[in-house]
């Protein structure tokens, strides 16, 4: 009998060490978490429901729905996303199907190519679209001199200039996951697709661009989030005229010192983003489900 | 095709085609003829050109020149999604963002065929493959061999005339594989489609074809069936790479062959070659003296390996080659010791002489 449960304890106790090990090895992380995430944000929480006369207050919040003015900044956050991400796919999704058509070398110089904005700062970038953008910029005086039109074009202090620079900013976090995705695409299945009669175009739309929508999706998705808070090529290309939600948040704390009302702005972003990502990991994770398998 | 009675098959004419990649020649000048409704394999090493020919047939790769005929049309600048063949791949290449049933579908939705119709197609090719009631399982549900026979599934739903397969059971498991090799030979029997099926395993290739080209270097070394192949080797590329031989160096003087300065009988006609070989069988050489009128070895035992069903036996001749032999244990008696001296025997219809240059 004494043999069934032969050094049972023993091995119990080893399991419950190895375990309290890999705790301790990961608390380092998990209290800079604690840090720098967690107490934070449940302080932004904390402030954004604490009113002008420093008492408990829905006031921030309040002042979101009753006011048009946010009202239409949220509408201006989202309006600037979905365009962003829109023209980014646009964009995007050919261009890394081109990439990932080329050979080994030139398609990793392509990559190269693509993401040499991320070393360079996103000041430096968006300042470089204002020049070459503006009345008297680069792109007017080719535009005048080749004749293609002829008087300045205001590309820049409006949507179209922030589109611009956004677009340019974001296209790497679209890009590098399609190209993934349209890699991991196996060449045999478009063989395959012709094999079995489908013409190229047919292949595509019904092999090839199925398989690499998870890929889309992700960075839509990225490009998307990044987007609603972003502050930088909004606040220069726009001139003053496309206001988006962290430029509001620096405006109530510099100009206003509201940190309730700048606070209540950061949760309704947060909460947003967070729900945005819930519903969308339910779809890619249904998505991975049901085409798995590769 | 999933119909009772087979479709009209085509011949396949290949004439002159040649491909290189650089400096290798992955086809050299090939030329073949499968009749309709053959079951024809190409067999040969990793990296001899099979898959390059079959990637021909089936439009995949530009060949650098020559023709090809589907019956009397000339395919070669045919693109692939036109030529109406069925194909397998060696990594079944089935997609994973659709069905059992979507899969096997699918050549169907392409050719537009009505809805209930394809419904009805689809369950008859899943049942040919034995894999009735499994259309609205997903691919990554499916176990290697159930892959295996949806991707055949979806090869033969549209009726094609020409089915080609690439190593279509080199990833499945020893005991599948050869319940695969069975069961796809008689698929070939009841749809009767001209098939060529490319193996680097000699005996699947000799388990299942009417006929098998031998490729080697871009090249088709002998083409024949399964046991003029095995009994008639043309070269000694084919004669190695089939069945376990030894080769025995022979002098040639006027009409007499001879081994270590013994006069060989032989039946079959020794080929015109400045250097021949004897090619010996380790299932065709016996123990013992034998009938009058056949060849007769003295030698020497080196090593007996007792297997089961049956024993090998390792022996030196006396001009100091070795050769294997293999006898049934079935009535073998007590088999000889280590060192002994024994007589071998070859029969003349088992004594093949062959070309004894590299292929
Ligand atoms: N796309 C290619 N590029 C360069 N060489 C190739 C290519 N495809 C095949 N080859 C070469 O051609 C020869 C034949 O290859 P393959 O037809 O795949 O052989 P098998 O299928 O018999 O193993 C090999 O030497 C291989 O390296
Ligand atoms: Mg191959």
């Amino acid at each position: 009998m004494a043999a069934l449960g032969m050094n049972a304890d023993g091995l119990r106790r080893d399991e419950r060490l190895e375990r309290l090990r890999l705790f301790g090895l990961s608390s380092p992380a998990l209290l800079l978490i604690l840090v720098v995430l967690v107490i934070p944000v449940g302080w932004l929480f904390y402030v954004s429901f604490i009113g002008a006369n420093g008492q408990f207050s829905l006031e921030n919040y309040e002042r979101m729905i009753n006011r048009s003015s946010y009202r239409r900044i949220f509408f201006t956050t989202f309006q600037v996303s979905f365009l962003t991400t829109g023209l980014c796919i646009l964009i995007g999704y050919p261009l890394a199907y081109f990439i990932s058509q080329l050979p080994a070398k030139l398609a990793n110089l392509c990559l190269i190519t693509v993401l040499l904005p991320f070393w360079t700062s996103l000041l430096v970038r968006t300042y470089a679209w204002l020049v070459l953008l503006q009345k008297q910029g680069l792109v007017n005086s080719w535009g005048m001199s080749l004749g293609l039109w002829d008087e300045p074009i205001k590309m820049v202090h409006n949507m179209t200039g922030t589109l611009i620079g956004m677009v340019h900013i974001m296209l790497p976090f679209l890009i590098l996951p399609v190209y993934g995705a349209m890699k991991a695409v196996d060449a045999d299945f478009m063989k395959a697709a012709a094999n079995l009669g489908a013409s190229p175009r047919k292949a595509f739309w019904t092999v090839f661009f199925p398989l690499t929508t998870p890929g889309l999706f992700a960075g839509a998705l990225m490009v998307f989030i990044l987007c609603l808070g972003f502050f930088v090529t909004p606040a220069v290309l726009g001139g003053g005229k496309v206001i988006m939600v962290s430029m509001k948040i620096v405006s109530n704390i510099e100009l206003f010192v509201n940190w309730g009302a700048a606070s209540a702005l950061g949760v309704v972003l947060l909460v947003a983003t967070v729900a945005i990502l819930w519903v969308a990991s339910r779809f890619l994770n249904l998505d991975q489900i049901a085409g798995g398998g590769h | 095709m999933p119909s009772d009675t087979p479709s009209d098959a085509l011949p396949i004419t290949v004439r002159h085609v040649t491909k290189t990649y650089g400096r290798v020649h992955a086809l050299d000048d090939v030329s073949l003829d499968v009749k309709s409704g053959e079951f024809l394999t190409l067999l040969g090493p990793s990296g001899s050109g099979k898959t390059t020919l079959l990637m021909v047939l089936a439009g995949f790769t530009r060949p650098d020149s020559g023709s090809l005929k589907f019956g009397e049309t000339e395919v070669i600048r045919t693109p692939p999604h036109l030529r109406d063949v069925g194909m397998t791949f060696q990594s079944y290449a089935l997609f994973p963002h659709m069905t059992v049933a979507g899969n096997v579908g699918y050549p169907l939705r392409l050719r537009k065929v009505a809805k209930d119709e394809i419904a009805r197609r689809v369950e008859r090719a899943l049942e040919t493959v034995q894999l009735g009631g499994f259309g609205e399982r997903r691919i990554n549900q499916l176990s290697g061999g159930q892959r295996q026979r949806v991707a055949v599934a979806r090869a033969i739903v549209f009726e094609p005339r020409i089915l080609l397969m690439d190593e279509p059971l080199s990833a499945l498991d020893k005991k599948l594989r050869d319940q695969m090799q069975i069961e796809l030979r008689q698929l070939h029997e009841k749809l009767g489609m001209t098939t060529v099926y490319v193996t680097h395993d000699q005996r699947e290739a000799l388990t299942m074809s009417d006929r098998i080209a031998v490729v080697n270097k871009g090249r088709i070394m002998q083409l024949a069936t399964p046991r003029d192949l095995y009994e008639r080797p043309a070269n000694r590329f084919v004669a190695d790479f089939i069945g376990d031989s030894t080769f025995l160096p022979v002098t040639r003087q006027g009409d007499t062959i001879s081994f270590a300065g013994q006069p060989l009988v032989h039946t079959a006609p020794a080929p015109d070659s400045a250097e021949l070989a004897l090619m010996i069988r380790p299932e065709r050489i016996v123990l013992g003296g034998g009938t009058e009128g056949a060849n007769r070895f003295d030698a020497h035992v080196s090593e007996v390996v007792y297997q089961g069903d049956s024993y090998l036996m390792y022996a030196r001749l006396k001009d100091g080659s070795q050769i294997a032999l293999r006898g049934a244990m079935r009535g073998a008696g007590d088999l000889p010791e280590q060192g002994a001296n024994v007589t071998l025997t070859l029969a003349p219809e088992d004594t093949i002489l062959i070309d004894g240059g590299e292929g």
